[in-house]
């Protein structure tokens, strides 16, 4: 077997449609666990409660960044091997990157304020990842715009490959420069810059729970995108009838 | 009840916004695939 066959579209919406319910049900599980876990808490010691912020802030951001770099692989097997489900998987990923991103902007605004003094910063991964939004809203609209679904999957494939730069940039910026007042990794492998295992574990379940909310709302939206064009291909049938 | 202190504006502002946005990505999304199972349906019977 080979994960080819998946470019297939009768093929694609078969095995979506018999893994959407486990995906379903555990993004439901594990977001919601999640998220009530981390809300009941303790409040941090220098942070207050607004700690809690945490659960949302880093799955959404972790969440705008990956979307972007499955747009970009989806968008290169569009550009390199020409399957039509990779390019509308691209498609369908990029409004719930475009959500995750301004969760994420929102939800560090609102923890910024209290803690910084200010709502917004121009702190490289700030400004980084306000430049992915725009990146996000010009792909949505770069597929509105072209009439042609084939044209539109090479141009947006083409914005995904530059855009590929922020989204890197936005994971990476704290690295680069340090003068920004955005703190480094949440989560590191080392165990000495590990944060407490009170919000490590909701925090992993959140992350785990946003993922699999991913998964199944781009599966949805890819077979919305499916119908779609198989209903625009049976009306020019009809068409030239 | 959880005792979110000189924060709870913060707090609740930041779940109630991400979770409307959440809610309403996930409410568009099915309204969509279910609009466009139904045209297409249409179209196919027909045919």
């Amino acid at each position: 077997m080979s994960i080819w066959e998946y470019a297939n579209p009768v093929k694609f919406m078969r095995t979506s449609g018999a893994v959407l319910p486990w995906t379903v049900a555990g993004a439901a599980v594990c977001t919601v666990t999640g998220l009530v876990w981390g809300f009941l808490t303790p409040e941090d010691y220098r942070q207050g409660s607004t700690v809690k912020i945490v659960f949302l802030h880093v799955p959404a951001a972790m969440m705008a960044i990956n979307i972007w770099v499955m747009m970009l692989v989806a968008s290169l097997i569009w550009l390199i091997r020409r399957h039509h489900v990779s390019a509308l998987a691209a498609k369908a990923a990029a409004p719930i990157g475009a959500v995750m991103t301004v969760i994420g902007l929102i939800t560090g605004a609102v923890w910024g304020q209290p803690m910084w003094g200010t709502w917004w910063e121009w702190d490289p991964r700030l400004t980084s990842f306000l430049i992915l939004l725009l990146f996000y809203i010009g792909y949505i609209a770069l597929w509105s715009a072209v009439e042609d679904p084939d044209s539109a999957a090479d141009l947006t494939g083409v914005l995904c490959l530059v855009g590929s730069v922020f989204a890197l940039l936005s994971r990476y910026a704290v690295f680069f420069w340090n003068q920004g007042l955005h703190q480094g990794a949440s989560l590191s492998v080392q165990s000495g810059e590990r944060m407490s295992a009170v919000y490590r574990y909701p925090l992993y379940l959140t992350m785990l729970g946003f993922g699999l909310m991913f998964l199944s709302l781009m599966l949805v939206r890819t077979r919305t995108e499916i119908r779609r064009r198989r209903l625009a291909a049976l009306q020019a049938r009809e068409m030239r009838a | 009840m959880i005792e979110l202190g000189k924060y709870a504006g913060a707090v609740m502002g930041a779940y109630g916004l991400s979770l409307a946005l959440l809610g309403g990505l996930i409410w568009q999304t099915l309204v969509a695939n279910a609009r466009a199972r139904r045209d297409l349906e249409r179209q196919e019977n027909r045919g």
